[in-house]
């Protein structure tokens, strides 16, 4: 779960991470009301989205009264951003946040992740750059590593030589192990599995302040922070996924006219692949999960005889000990009788309680076509979509 | 010889007494695993499928000098349940459980640092010995026993790997599910590292998936230490958009390394033969298997 900047700066402050002063302003009088109220020259009106690089495609604006952040206000709200992140259709600006500007000696990157192959969190600190494209053409030679331990910030020593490695005196390397002690600190009270601070700002006084901020919450850890769930974003793009989620499937929608359903997610990316192998193109990436019942895998189904772009629908199951076949069809079954939509069915399905579920499936008289071999199928379902069977 | 598991495998069940739990040691049992006891905190005392039933782990393996635990247990204790089956210091730990918070895993794995547990999972489908024993939740009217070991960060494709290899002749020593979570126990390269050891073993398949650097990493090895028996590869989501978490958490194609091609070429490099298609394992394997013996 991806926090906006405004959320994860309320977040960091409670960890004694300085922030600018700002206010979220949802309308133009609002963030002139903001900029008034912060009374300093130099302001800056931020599209609030979840999605980086926004600076690159002018949803950051700097100006200097609050008659400019009114206007930069109406300019952005209710405007899509495009980024580099976002894809050619851009998010929705609902938000800005109208902010001070901060006076920066030095301008850094740093980012807390759990690294898989050591099993730990990894700082990454470097040099600040403007954009991801300077980013990715700078690359992170110049940037340092530190792998700490759930209880990292209890090595201030090794956090402030993070600090001198990436070029600061010892005084400055000395708060800035301070900030990444309490960013670590952030990190593990919140089940965080990102937080990324790009810059952090060393400003002329001396301190350090997060000028920006990235927080995503471990979805497996929601349960354990229920203060967080309420700040999960009303305009994520997923809400399809979410409810997908709640019937445990896992759903991505994709642009092609196969409509793909797999038990398990390797079952599931293998499948997408064949049927790109075979010169079509998925309509969405699905995995039932095995915790999934009869109805849960309905809904699936439905999500799928919903969308008015596939054409057939590909069923890959291998029935385990956790899903049986039966389950499956009776899903099937359970989502075309409700939906009514006539979509062909390129059925392979075998494994545990394979006879008995193909013994059901002939009661439902279901527009089905069977192949025993699942690069068959990926094929017959592709000269279907086609036109060509 | 299977590797890790064998007749003498002495199981314990953390969670044994819930539905999965029951349902799975059941099937288990039905299979020929030794299993000795359960855990379950709180009913210690009672007797479940025939089973004693303990409070804890210690208990349960003073008592029935268990070497294996697999667990049933929910997401939000399975960190503890693995903590304390590595502080008793059973051997092999089993891990069923998907959507375990990552930070937990990081605990675990800090536990783990050490002692003298292997762990398997989380989010894997367990280890099995086909016709020996059964550790897990796979399926298993398919699997026979035979030269293959094969080891797999996703359940289905290994019952389909399996599968394949059955219909041409090649049974399996040991599949082990290192599991589909990005933070686990052993990985690719333990696993080559045990079949290659093995005896019974002569060929070894890999199943990887985008996302992580298990395949770079079992690469790397075979590179250092050079192919001791044929290994064949499938690497699946050439096809799937980036940065879209498959519902394997570990499968999310961020950077570019971790794309399908990149590993695809990374372990052709390190003289893996790669499987064209997820339905070819088995043909891949056989072919292998013909060349080498001509």
């Amino acid at each position: 779960m991806q926090l906006h900047e405004f959320q994860a700066k309320d977040l960091l402050r409670h960890y004694q991470v300085d922030t600018p002063p700002g206010q979220v302003a949802l309308t133009p009088d609002e963030a002139a009301a903001a900029a008034r109220q912060l009374g300093v020259e130099s302001l800056f009106v931020k599209a609030q989205i979840l999605a980086g690089d926004r600076a690159a495609a002018g949803g950051v604006r700097a100006v200097r009264s609050p008659s400019g952040a009114r206007a930069a206000a109406a300019e952005l709200l209710g405007r899509q951003l495009v980024t580099s992140q976002t894809g050619a259709g851009g998010f929705p600006v609902k938000r800005v946040l109208v902010e001070a500007g901060i006076e920066a000696a030095q301008s850094f990157y740093v980012s807390l992740r759990v690294d898989p192959h050591s099993a730990s969190i990894a700082v990454l600190a470097g040099p600040h750059r403007a954009s991801i494209e300077q980013r990715l053409a700078a690359g992170t030679a110049d940037f340092q590593t530190l792998k700490l331990g759930i209880a990292g910030e209890r090595r201030p020593g090794e956090l402030a030589e993070l600090g001198r490695r990436v070029g600061l005196s010892d005084e400055a390397a000395s708060r800035f192990g301070t900030v990444v002690g309490r960013l670590h600190r952030a990190f593990v009270e919140l089940d965080a599995s990102l937080i990324e601070i790009n810059p952090l700002i060393l400003t002329t006084a001396g301190g350090f302040v997060a000028a920006d901020a990235k927080i995503v919450i471990d979805d497996n850890a929601v349960f354990r922070h229920p203060e967080t769930a309420q700040l999960r974003s009303d305009d994520e793009v997923d809400q399809i996924q979410l409810q997908a989620q709640q019937h445990q499937i896992n759903y991505v929608q994709m642009d092609g006219n196969i409509g793909i359903i797999a038990n398990g997610a390797g079952l599931g990316l293998a499948t997408l692949d064949m049927v790109r192998a075979a010169g079509g193109e998925p309509a969405n990436f699905m995995d039932i999960r095995t915790t999934a019942k009869s109805l849960d895998i309905a809904h699936g189904v439905g999500m799928i005889l919903d969308n008015p772009r596939a054409k057939v629908l590909l069923v890959n199951v291998f029935g385990g000990g956790m899903q049986a076949c039966d389950t499956v069809v009776d899903g099937l079954a359970i989502a075309f009788r409700r939906s009514g939509r006539v979509m062909p069915i390129v059925l392979r399905i075998t494994g545990n309680n394979e006879a008995f579920a193909k013994m059901r499936l002939a009661n439902f008289n279901l527009p089905k076509t069977d192949c025993a071999d699942m690069g068959q199928a990926a094929a017959r379902a592709v000269a279907i979509a086609q036109g060509k069977a | 010889m299977a590797v890790l598991v064998d007749q003498n495998t002495r199981l314990l069940c953390q969670g044994m007494t819930g539905w999965a739990g029951t349902y799975h040691t059941d099937r288990m049992i039905q299979y020929g695993t030794k299993v000795v006891a359960g855990v379950t905190p709180g009913k210690g005392g009672r007797t479940h499928l025939g089973l004693p039933v303990f409070d804890t782990v210690a208990e349960a393996k003073q008592a029935t000098d268990a070497n294996a635990s697999i667990l049933f247990v929910p997401p939000a204790t399975a960190g503890k349940a693995m903590v304390e089956a590595i502080e008793a210091e059973i051997p092999l730990v089993v891990v069923v459980t998907e959507r375990i918070p990552v930070l937990d895993m990081v605990r675990v794995r800090e536990a783990l640092s050490g002692s003298k547990t292997r762990l398997i999972g989380p989010n894997s489908q367990g280890i099995l010995a086909p016709e020996v024993c059964k550790i897990g939740v796979m399926a298993t009217p398919r699997a026979k026993r035979g030269p293959i070991g094969v080891a797999s960060r996703s359940a289905t494709l290994t019952s389909e790997v399996v599968s394949q290899l059955t219909s041409v002749r090649l049974g399996q020593s040991t599949t082990i599910g290192i599991g589909g979570d990005p933070v686990h126990g052993v990985g690719f390269v333990d696993c080559l590292d045990l079949f290659f050891k093995d005896s019974q073993t002569e060929g070894v398949v890999l199943i990887g998936e985008i996302g992580g650097t298990e395949e770079q990493e079992a690469a790397r090895y075979l590179r250092e230490t050079g192919l001791k028996k044929p290994v064949v590869a499938l690497v699946v989501g050439r096809a799937a958009p980036h940065e879209c978490r498959m519902g394997h958490a570990g499968a999310l194609a961020a950077q570019p390394s971790d794309d399908a091609d990149a590993k695809i070429k990374a372990l052709q490099d390190a003289g893996v033969i790669i499987a064209s298609s997820a339905h070819l394992v088995g043909a891949t394997m056989a072919e292998a298997f013909a060349q080498r013996a001509a």
